[in-house]
């Protein structure tokens, strides 16, 4: 069945069994395997991607069902080699160990990231709780996440606005 | 290439509702697939295996909210995240609102739809519990038309609905808060986001003395089926709420509850987890303070 689905702004068109996952599509289809899969039903957020500005698990969906609509992957993040502020956040705090369940985290927060809104430690574990960190016990993740948020306002609010990740072309 | 998980199926998106009607007419073994957020966890983990999923995502029909003088009616496809934030349904529902920021994690609520919780028919799920509370109306569609089932009559059993083969459901209807309502809900579950452990769900109206005119509380994992907290209303009707009240109350209710034992703990842990959220919940609603 053919599916023709936007990622990381590039047009993808496969002909997939109607039965793949989203993120066996990803990683399988179009080689791109920074999304990792842990428990494959939808519990742990280590696959988590960002559909249409929004995340959502790649694992509970069927690539067929993403025709037509827009997917950013953690390689979508970076910007000619240079790293998102998510990305140099979670360098600068230690906001990974093995860095298994960083992708799904960083997607999880891109959409957050780009509102450019400040959040208290508890908003940002409401909005972290859907993924699962078997390393760090969260407290690193959650100064990652304060000091990109909080430079992403500052620089809303200087006017230049948060990096965004390249997701122009069209998908009809 | 690559690797699959879930057993082989043919799959079609819909674009009207007759395509529904045709294909669930052609093929017993198909199944309808809205958000997937229970559906293609249970496919992977091959405890189901329908011949083809007839995708409802595109159907305009199931979408919307709609408030009229009485009543509130949502479309089956408004994702959890919607029920959440969307401002008739906190005004004209802010209990089934509340219920909806306990439904899984954000991810999965940005997916997973009101009418799949309630088709879903899981006695630990949030919505079906405040949906008995708010003494809803289901309404079920097929190619024959409409059916409206009330909430009372919908759940049956374990995973079980009123829903028949070739029936889905296209939305759910709701009598509108007004200025004597109130509500309240707890839940306890291992980490925010998983399924309940024991919840309670509850709806109440006030006369202008402030006694109970009338009360429902939906319980979360009470039993095979989502459903009520036994002999709440006449205990309650026409008496002002206290702390006393409720405990006894509780303690009836819990007497004619068998919630059996699961992974979670014995037959008697869970009744104690229920009895203390139906107590919190239930204090919560008559604005008794926080529980000590
Ligand atoms: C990790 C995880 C945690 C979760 N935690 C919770 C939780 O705490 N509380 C909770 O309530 N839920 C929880 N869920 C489930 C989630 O809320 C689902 O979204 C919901 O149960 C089903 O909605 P859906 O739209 O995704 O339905 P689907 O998965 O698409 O379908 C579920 C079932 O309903 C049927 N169906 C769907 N729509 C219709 C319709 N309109 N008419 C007739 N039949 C229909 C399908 O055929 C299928 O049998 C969790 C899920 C996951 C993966
Ligand atoms: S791999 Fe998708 S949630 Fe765990
Ligand atoms: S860094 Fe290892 S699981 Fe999170």
């Amino acid at each position: 069945m053919k599916t023709r689905v936007v990622v990381n702004g590039e047009m993808y068109e496969r002909d997939v069994e109607p039965r793949m996952l989203m993120s066996d599509f990803i990683r399988h289809e179009l080689g791109l395997t920074g999304t990792n899969v842990g428990c494959e039903h939808g519990v742990c957020g280590s696959c988590t991607v960002v559909l249409d500005g929004e995340p959502v698990r790649s694992c509970t969906m069927l690539a067929v069902q993403a025709d037509g609509r827009r997917i950013t992957t953690v390689e979508g993040l970076s910007n000619d080699g240079e790293m998102h502020g998510l990305q140099r956040a979670f360098t600068a705090c230690h906001g990974l160990q093995c860095g298994f369940c960083t992708p799904g985290f960083l997607m999880t927060l891109l959409p957050v990231y780009n509102e450019g809104k400040r959040l208290e430690s508890e908003e940002i574990r409401e909005v972290i709780s859907g993924n699962l960190c078997r390393c760090t016990g969260y407290q690193q993740i959650v100064e990652s996440v304060q000091m990109a948020l909080d430079e992403a306002a500052d620089l809303a609010e200087s006017g230049e606005g948060p990096d965004r990740p390249s997701d122009d072309a069209d998908v009809s | 290439m690559g690797s699959v998980k879930p057993p082989p199926f043919d799959y079609v998106r819909a674009a009207n509702l007759d395509d529904v009607w045709d294909a669930l007419d052609a093929d017993e073994d198909a199944k309808v697939i809205a958000g997937g957020q229970s559906l293609i966890p249970l496919l992977s983990l091959r405890f189901a295996s329908p011949s083809l999923l007839v995708d409802l995502g595109a159907l305009g029909e199931l979408t919307g909210v709609q408030l009229t003088d009485s009543v509130l009616r949502i479309g089956a496809l408004t994702r959890h995240c919607e029920v959440e934030r969307n401002a008739a349904i906190r005004a004209a529902a802010p209990l089934l609102a509340e219920a909806a920021t306990w439904v899984a994690h954000p991810q999965i609520r940005n997916r997973g739809t009101l009418g799949g919780s309630v088709a879903h028919g899981d006695s630990a799920a949030e919505f079906p519990a405040a949906l008995l509370a708010l003494d809803a109306t289901m309404v079920a569609r097929s190619r024959a038309g409409e059916r409206r089932v009330a909430a009372t009559d919908f759940f049956l059993s374990y995973f079980t609905t009123a829903l028949e083969p070739g029936e889905i459901l296209a939305a759910v209807e709701l009598p509108v808060a007004r200025s004597s309502s109130t509500w309240g809900f707890a839940e306890f579950a291992r980490r925010r986001g998983d399924y309940a452990i024991g919840g309670a769900a509850v709806q109440a109206e006030r006369d202008a003395d402030g006694s109970c005119r009338s009360v429902r509380a939906g319980l979360l994992a009470a039993g095979p089926a989502p459903c009520l907290a036994p002999g709440l209303a006449d205990a309650f009707a026409g008496r002002v709420v206290d702390r006393q009240l409720i405990a006894g109350v509780v303690d009836e209710a819990l007497a004619r509850l068998a919630p059996g034992e699961n992974v979670h703990g014995s037959a008697g842990y869970r009744k104690d987890v229920i009895g203390e959220m139906l107590r919190r919940a239930l204090a919560s609603a008559f604005e008794l303070g926080e529980v000590a």
